[in-house]
């Protein structure tokens, strides 16, 4: 099966992006395609996460475009970003829940502020309980975010960002500042919301682990837990590393080819593999 | 040199396009309804205690000073006149203005700013939902409402410390009191008095969400923010006053 003859679900050409003259993207290209991984290695500071909200046009690129679903981001006024905002997940790196409401209500916001999603009142409070209880959060509902450990607050985000099955879901450094036990909870779940609900995936990373993870294991919904993957093949193609270098995207492709790579920077991320 | 000026000129133009949509906002849905009273509640209702508190002194201290220099002149029955209309054209609606600035315009700050940096505006933006629509319109029109109502009370209560102070320790005649307080007022001095804290609302509404939404550098980013909101607004506070006082004046002079 060819993915290239299909059309992009986000293609970035050319996208430049600076503050105050600093450039934090510079000239970045790329193709997701539908059911596709992406792991975006990269240092803190190289434009991992300015790459991730430009994708949502949270962040205008001086030069260059965004497309997302067929859409230019790029000429789309606020108002009308809206819908395609509607099908793209995020998951910000603090989790960003918002403080004055409880994890209920957080994890509704979507469903019924987003006016594409047409979801009925009577939905969700159901449709609220099934992302929770996919992020095994079922008996918070009542809780505020200020009341949960980081790791919890982290699936609530995840619940959040799914609750609206958006096809497309972006995941900044969701094992940041995490211990190794609950970072490898958070990336079972990643990996578990991309085989059950077939979700392209972007994620940004700064732990190699949490790309190899991706592209050579998958969920088991019988074991409830990640098996190694028994197409690894297959698996492995379609996860696809980019590394991030100051704002320049320096390699994408596969997992074999970056393990090969002789790239001093790229080598460095490389080597932490466990 | 104009590199010095250009970072101010642009910030003021920002806060003009954000009082802009802030009021395009008032007109479009969806409405916060919600948020609207809660910010009553918040801005509003809780600012009660120190409103009343800065009116009943200003109004106590007035009466006592006021009494003190018409007694050169024979003329303290008109403690009352005077301590009316200097609550009602200038000290009420300032005062409230500056305690809610104080207590209001620091809050807002505080917690958009904190809101800023932790992500939760952006995450907004990605749910679909304009931040400005959702938390500063609603906070503008909170303001809008509550502050003349606080006003109101605010000199009502001067008023009655005036009393309180002319009854209890100046031996002043009740009656005369509060006839002189009555008839002193015209229309006039009622719509500067809560023409002003109008136009304070703005001022403290928006100069709080302005410098809350464009918070930078995490957690101390917050506190300059803050406190720069803060002594924006107490400051625009007094210009604004010193303006439509001097609009009141030269009307009742031609």
């Amino acid at each position: 099966m060819s993915a290239e003859t299909r059309e992009p679900v986000l293609r970035f050409e050319n996208v430049t992006v600076s503050f105050d003259g600093v450039p934090a993207l510079t000239d970045v290209s790329f193709e997701a395609y539908e059911g596709q991984s992406r792991v975006i290695l990269g240092a803190a500071g190289s434009g991992k996460t300015v790459l991730l909200k430009t994708a949502l046009a949270l962040v205008k690129p001086d030069t260059g475009k965004v497309y997302a679903f067929g859409n230019d981001l790029t000429a789309m006024r606020e108002q009308q970003l809206s819908e395609v905002r509607s099908k793209i997940g995020m998951l910000f790196q603090e989790s960003a829940l918002f403080d004055s409401m409880t994890i209920e209500e957080n994890v509704a916001y979507p469903l019924q502020n987003q006016k594409s999603i047409q979801c009925a009142p009577a939905d969700v409070h159901p449709r609220v309980v099934q992302a929770l209880d996919f992020v095994e959060l079922g008996g918070t509902l009542e809780k505020f975010p200020s009341e949960l450990s980081g790791g919890m607050r982290r699936r609530a985000a995840i619940a959040r960002a799914v609750v609206s099955e958006p096809p497309l879901i972006l995941y900044d450094s969701p094992t940041a500042g995490l211990d190794p036990i609950t970072a490898h909870t958070i990336i079972a779940l990643v990996i578990k919301e991309r085989d059950v609900s077939h979700t392209t995936t972007l994620m940004v990373t700064h732990r190699y682990q949490d790309g190899n993870l991706m592209a050579n294991f998958r969920y088991n919904s019988e074991q409830g837990r990640l098996v190694p993957s028994s197409d690894g093949e297959q698996q492995n193609a379609r996860t696809v590393f980019m590394v991030l270098q100051e704002g320049r995207l320096i390699f994408e492709g596969d997992q074999d080819r970056l393990e090969a790579s002789t790239d001093p920077y790229i080598s460095k991320f490389v080597k932490q593999r466990v | 040199m104009l590199d010095l000026l250009k970072e101010p000129v642009l910030a003021v133009q920002e806060f003009f396009l954000l009082t802009g949509t802030a009021l395009r906002n008032i007109f479009r849905t969806p409405h916060y309804g919600d948020d609207i009273f809660m910010q009553m509640d918040l801005l509003g209702v809780g600012s009660l205690p120190i409103v009343v508190l800065t009116g009943f002194f200003s109004g106590a201290v007035m009466a006592l000073q006021m009494y003190h220099a018409l007694a050169q002149y024979g003329q303290v029955g008109r403690t009352g006149m005077l301590v009316a209309i200097t609550l009602v054209r200038e000290l009420g609606p300032v005062l409230t203005a500056l305690m809610a600035a104080g207590r209001n315009t620091s809050g807002i700050a505080s917690e958009l700013g904190s809101m800023k940096v932790t992500e939760q505006i952006d995450a907004m933006r990605a749910l679909g939902t304009d931040p400005v629509q959702k938390l500063v319109t609603p906070r503008l029109i909170a303001v809008c409402v509550m502050l003349p109502l606080l006003t109101v009370i605010a000199d009502f209560v001067g008023i009655f410390g005036g009393w309180v102070i002319g009854h209890f320790v100046l031996d002043l005649p009740s009656r005369q009191y509060w006839s002189s307080a009555w008839h002193a007022l015209d229309w006039k001095d009622v719509i500067q008095g809560l023409l002003k804290p109008f136009v304070f609302a703005f001022a403290i509404a928006l100069i709080g969400c302005f410098y809350g939404l464009r918070t930078s550098g995490g957690t101390q980013g917050v506190g300059r923010a803050t406190t720069q909101a803060m002594v924006t607004a107490s400051i625009l506070v007094f210009v604004l006053t010193l303006l439509i006082t001097k609009i009141f004046v030269s009307q009742a002079a031609s």
